[in-house]
């Protein structure tokens, strides 16, 4: 089921250091979609993400989560999970899965405050929902990759989004541990009608899950359903190479 | 028990205990973040503020306090606003504040021995104003630890989930940077401009060797701590030894005990793990050996 616009970017454009990042990019992605950012290396995919948390400015354009800037969430803030690309974190650091988990609870409206007897009820029924409520106690540095990327869903879960954003889940998976990860992911989504936008440049294996693309690289190249964007002329130029390598012979359309 | 009937000794006994529980929490997150190379930096820089304070008459506490924030803070903003990297940045104040310590210094007239207090440590000349300082400067910082532990935790693990929050990431990370440069300056007290930094990071390194939860890594780093602390200051007492480099020593000892420690459980652990292996497949045991006979 999908409703009005979570997220609206209207002739979206960012400089960083002088150079055109992002180039009127419009998009719209309604409430319970699932859509997939695709498009090369360098293409502006984790800058697009990091407009819509907030983190980067415009330079030009409009951006709306939840009908609002990004800068205006305030605690509408809470209502988006974010998993980024996988942190550099010390080698052993010191704490447990539960602990990570936890992390998600760490807001501007939680400042200074211990975490509450509910939040970590919402924190074990978060480790539940990815299935890993037995490694509560667990050293999270113990966990294998496949592991960590579902207690770093867990973590995005624990603060009970309606927006989920995604920066490259799949990276550092192997094959069964991401078909595992967005088989449960797209449960999720179903479950609890979140909207998901997830940044990838493995485009086969996100079509496979998202109802929608949107590729970019620097402008949008082309967006729609995954069958169309993977039959469109305008994803070879996108990806400044030939397809049929990857996807055989096609018919275009 | 004697040692304590002299009130300098009460007081370096306070002091220590004080410098000890404070560098152990602190090193915590210095070590987490990788910090340990900026506390050495900024507790040699402040030389270059302590310096000021001798030569205006002033306890040099206070100008080495003003002196050791001031850098931290702009170590802390240079290395996020330009592309010079912290390390850089760290090794550039800490040349910097020394030579200028060096400089001032040789501007007072005729020989000043309280340099080699400064440089290495005399906890037996703690005052009771600087029993005041360290007391002051000691609540603030574990005030703020305390307040914003999850926060830092946090922001050490993923700074950018932090900043995705919305969290002040970096007033807090500012904020544990002029931690850190209080931290080192009332520990040149007791070990000395030289020795500062060994104190910010031996307790935290110790913790970490011994335990992957990090409430029972912070406990095992306070107790080095306040243990070396105590042990130094019983041992310089008794064999007439620098109290500063004795504190260290005992200190790195318990450190160098730990990895001998999880040195021998690993190499326990994988010789019995060869054990079982060995025993739960004999046959792949014989056909490695068969070669080697033939």
């Amino acid at each position: 089921m999908t409703g009005p616009a979570v997220i609206e970017t209207r002739d979206l454009n960012v400089y960083l250091e002088e150079h055109h990042i992002l180039e009127n990019i419009n998009i719209s992605i309604a409430s319970g979609e699932m859509a997939g950012i695709i498009g090369p290396n360098g293409a502006g995919k984790t800058t697009l993400m990091r407009v819509l948390l907030g983190l980067v400015r415009a330079t030009a354009g409009q951006v709306k989560i939840f009908g609002r800037t990004p800068e205006m969430l305030g605690g509408m803030r809470d209502e988006i999970g974010y998993i980024p690309q996988r942190p550099v974190f010390h080698r052993h650091f010191p704490v447990s899965t539960l602990d990570v988990v936890l992390m998600g609870m760490v807001t501007p409206t939680s400042l200074g405050r211990p975490f509450s007897r509910l939040q970590r009820e919402k924190a074990r029924d978060s480790l539940e929902m990815v299935g890993l409520w037995d490694l509560e106690a667990k050293p999270f540095t113990e966990l294998s990759g496949g592991q960590q990327q579902r207690a770093f869903l867990a973590r995005a879960l624990c603060r009970e989004p309606r927006l989920l954003l995604l920066d490259e889940p799949n990276a550092g998976l192997d094959l069964p541990a991401q078909s595992r990860f967005f088989t449960l992911l797209g449960e999720l989504q179903q479950s609890h009608n979140l909207t998901v936008v997830m940044v990838s440049h493995d485009l086969t294996l996100i079509a496979r899950y998202a109802h929608k693309l949107i590729c970019i690289n620097r402008t949008m190249h082309v967006h729609g359903s995954p069958a169309e964007v993977l039959n469109s002329p305008h994803l070879e130029k996108a990806y400044r190479c030939e397809f049929d390598v990857l996807f055989g012979s096609r018919e275009r359309g | 028990m004697e040692m304590l009937a002299y009130s300098f000794m009460q007081r370096a006994f306070l002091a220590v205990l004080m410098v000890g529980l404070l560098c152990s929490v602190l090193s915590f997150f210095v070590v987490l973040n990788k910090l340990s190379f900026m506390g050495a930096g900024i507790s040699h820089a402040v030389l270059g503020g302590l310096a000021i304070g001798v030569l205006l008459g002033v306890n040099p506490l206070y100008t080495g306090g003003a002196f050791a924030v001031l850098i931290a803070l702009l170590v802390g903003y240079i290395s996020k606003h330009s592309k010079i990297g912290t390390d850089t940045v760290t090794g550039i104040f800490f040349v910097t504040g020394m030579a200028l310590g060096i400089t001032l210094i040789s501007f007072k007239e005729g020989y000043y021995p309280e340099l080699f207090s400064l440089l290495f440590g005399n906890v037996l000349a703690v005052s009771a104003a600087d029993l005041r300082f360290l007391g002051v400067v000691m609540a603030l910082v574990l005030l703020f630890i305390f307040l914003f532990f999850k926060e830092l935790l946090t922001i050490s693990f993923d700074e950018e989930l932090a900043r995705a929050s919305g969290l002040p990431v970096t007033p807090l990370y500012l904020g544990l940077l002029v931690s850190v440069a209080l931290t080192v300056v009332i520990s040149v007290l007791v070990v000395g401009v030289n020795l500062a930094a060994a104190l910010l990071v031996i307790p935290a390194a110790t913790g970490f060797k011994l335990s992957r939860n990090y409430r029972v890594m912070l406990l095992l780093a306070v107790a080095v701590g306040l243990i070396s602390g105590l042990g130094g200051l019983v041992i310089s007492y008794n064999f007439n030894t620098p109290s500063g480099a004795a504190i260290v020593l005992c200190a790195a000892a318990i450190f160098f005990l730990s990895l001998l420690r999880s040195t021998a459980v690993r190499i326990c652990s994988a010789l019995f793990s060869a054990k079982k292996t060995a025993d739960a497949f004999p046959a792949a045991k014989e056909k490695v050996k068969k070669p080697g006979r033939q």
